[in-house]
């Protein structure tokens, strides 16, 4: 490693060379338009409380849970190439924390999240000894053995499970609410979740494309094209991927803790699903266009629509759900955006990065060989 | 089994029967232990022997075991076919789905990436899980053989069971049979020569493809074996699957990637711990043996019996 990393660092006056003859571009001409439309989506999603009958408030509660999960897993499965199978471990970690909290000593559920994320820490140390497939299979493992030690807890219910006590049904700024919105307790307490899960959707979002467009998010495209040759230019692999994977543990986490929230009721199945935190999670990104920040979020609008259309039909439902989802990583691997997108040219959130000729001072052409990152 | 007394006092023969009767509790416990893990590596062979030839871990293993269990039970019951008919219309028809499954989804899905082959079996757990939910109901069902269902013999004072013993020796008889298969046979051969290379098993004229289809054509027909033996052994519903895999992928893990001697240790590194965990609280025999699996893991990452793979 110390040998390569000093190579590295007799090649870099090279780059630096070749650099003025090519200069790297990120951004499209459209960035700016999108940026601005985005901002406004963001300010009538905000306001829309006012509005908006109350099930639907909670149908976007739903999609902007499930868009946080799906975001975490695309980052570590699409971007870092860990495909994990135990994301419920810090769904459920997350509830069970809120709740031993509220239940215990009322504080608040942020903390629950940033818990989660210390406990991700033991549990990344274990799975990392194990790659790919392994990888998967492991995190399913521990998994279980949180849902069946938080089913030991007496304290929190023991394996049916309790309610959140009546004193939590008020959460903070409910009075504001009630009094702004001229709504009843319980519309009041969905609308503080539903902006809750709102800005933990756009944070994750903004933060994963943020992630992306830095040093971090080239090192992961050099890991993902070859780990070995990246290790040897000095990206620290290990590092990266570990750093990922924290950093989603702790956002699905504080999704968890949020979820439980609202539902007002965990059990150790429901907190630790590997059906309802994993394989939708994984359905939505795979449907969606693994790789990209806009499938998740095409992959999440469709999901909750086919929820509300199909869900009547029980397991079947699921196994529509399972069939399409590999027919998709069969057919159209890229998914529903990757797709489109290459179709028409697309790019809402530009995270890739492309080498650009200068020909002449003035005149700019994009060079051969795209490199997607 | 400490320092004994050297005077036998009345007490203090007392207190021998009493050690002795809890040393052959816990040998109890332990041949139990034992005799559980010849479950798990009939759980574990069959994923094992895809994971040597092809590297691919089958999420849907535990589910396809149950859906094996279902479609016995069906044509037992159902159909009121002995089992043991109901055991010769099943095993061809998995090798089939087996080998129909590989040539159809997984052979599009095997590549460098490990996305798409996790995926595939992923969603297929998914739709195996819950096609058998649809059609059976979510009711916990049974295999029955009644001749030896509660069965035991005794040996030197410990009841066995029947069953349990006969599961053993199938693993046993299953693991022996299919490293015959691949040590001593010309498809042997030609499946070591496909693990080991793919490109050039090609160049000799093999069809690699159709080797991956006949391997997991015959870890199907393990698959239907184990479930024969778990669904005598307890009972099964729909939602028995993941649990079945789990146990199957820690045998592996523990007794080495790919080493199929390795998953009978493995399966019996579990088993114990479980039995242990069980006798002292029920809900403690699962939890039990997933810490044993993670201390394994911790401690020795390649296994037991290691083999050197390029996975």
């Amino acid at each position: 490693m110390t040998e390569s990393n000093a190579t590295a660092g007799h090649v870099a006056p090279a780059t630096s060379e070749v650099s003025s003859s090519y200069r790297m571009q990120m951004g499209t001409r459209t960035a700016p338009v999108i940026g601005s439309v985005a901002a406004l989506v963001m300010l009538a999603l905000i306001g829309l409380p006012a509005i908006a009958p109350r099930d639907l408030l909670q149908n976007l509660t739903l999609l902007f849970f499930l868009l946080t999960l799906a975001q975490c897993w695309n980052l570590l499965a699409g971007y870092a190439g860990l495909v994990s199978v135990g994301q419920q471990a810090f769904v459920g970690i997350g509830a069970y924390v809120l709740f031993a909290l509220v239940a215990l000593a009322d504080i608040e559920p942020l903390l629950a999240g940033v818990v989660a994320a210390m406990i991700s820490l033991p549990v990344g140390v274990a799975a990392f000894r194990l790659r790919g497939p392994y990888f998967a299979v492991v995190t399913w493992v521990i998994a279980e053995i949180f849902r069946l030690l938080f089913a030991q807890l007496k304290e929190l219910g023991g394996g049916t499970g309790m309610s959140l006590p009546r004193s939590a049904s008020r959460i903070a700024g409910m009075e504001w609410v009630s009094a702004a919105f001229g709504v009843r307790g319980p519309a009041a307490r969905d609308i503080i979740i539903y902006w809750a899960a709102l800005g933990l959707a756009a944070l994750v979002i903004a933060g994963v494309y943020l992630a992306l467009r830095s040093r971090l998010g080239l090192a992961l495209a050099a890991i993902k094209d070859d780990e070995i040759a990246a290790e040897s230019f000095g990206v620290g692999s290990l590092t990266a991927k570990f750093g990922i994977y924290v950093a989603t543990a702790f956002a699905t986490g504080l999704a968890g803790a949020l979820i439980f929230l609202q539902k007002s009721r965990i059990s150790p199945d429901a907190a630790f699903a590997v059906v309802d935190w994993t394989a939708y999670i994984i359905f939505i990104v795979v449907i969606g266009g693994i790789g990209t920040i806009e499938g998740p979020i095409i992959g999440a609008i469709l999901f909750v629509l086919l929820q509300n259309q199909m869900a009547d039909l029980g397991p079947i439902y699921l196994t529509l759900l399972g069939a399409l989802a590999i027919a998709v990583m069969l057919i159209a691997p890229k998914g529903v955006w990757g797709s489109t997108a290459e179709r028409f040219g697309l790019q809402l959130f530009p995270t890739q990065r492309r080498l650009v000729v200068r020909t002449e001072p003035t005149h700019t052409s994009v060079a051969e060989g795209e490199r997607h990152a | 089994m400490g320092v004994l007394p050297t005077f036998h006092t009345k007490s203090s023969m007392q207190r021998i029967s009493a050690i002795s009767r809890q040393t052959m509790q816990v040998l109890d416990i332990v041949i139990q232990g034992i005799l559980l893990g010849g479950l798990y590596a009939l759980y574990a062979a069959g994923l094992s022997l895809i994971f040597g030839v092809m590297r691919l871990v089958n999420l849907a293993h535990g589910d396809l075991i149950v859906l094996a269990a279902y479609l016995l039970l069906a044509l037992s019951t159902g159909f009121g076919l002995p089992l043991p008919f109901a055991l010769i219309i099943a095993l061809p028809f998995f090798f089939a789905l087996g080998y129909a499954l590989q040539s159809v989804l997984f052979n599009r899905s095997l590549g460098a990436q490990v996305l798409p082959a996790l995926l595939v079996s992923f969603g297929l757990s998914i739709i195996v899980q819950n096609g058998v939910l649809e059609l059976f109901s979510a009711d916990s069902r049974k295999l029955s053989l009644s001749s030896i269902d509660a069965m035991s013999i005794d040996l030197a004072g410990i009841s066995v069971g029947v069953l349990p013993l006969a599961t053993f020796f199938l693993a046993v008889l299953l693991l022996g049979s299919l490293s015959w298969v691949f040590y001593r046979t010309p498809l042997g051969r030609i499946l070591r020569a496909t693990s080991d290379s793919a490109e050039i098993a090609q160049l000799m004229g093999i069809n690699p493809r159709r080797v991956f289809a006949i391997a997991m054509g015959l870890s199907f027909i393990v698959i239907v074996l184990a479930a024969l033996c778990m669904g005598l052994r307890a009972n099964f519903d729909p939602s028995a699957g993941p649990a079945r895999l789990l146990y199957a992928f820690e045998a592996v893990v523990i007794g080495g990637l790919g080493s199929l001697w390795g998953t009978l240790v493995g399966g019996i590194v579990l088993g114990i711990p479980q039995a242990l965990g069980g006798a002292i609280d029920t809900e403690w025999q699962v939890l039990t043996g997933h810490l044993v699996f993670l201390c394994a893991l911790l401690l020795r990452p390649a296994g037991l019996f290691p083999r050197q793979v390029q996975a």
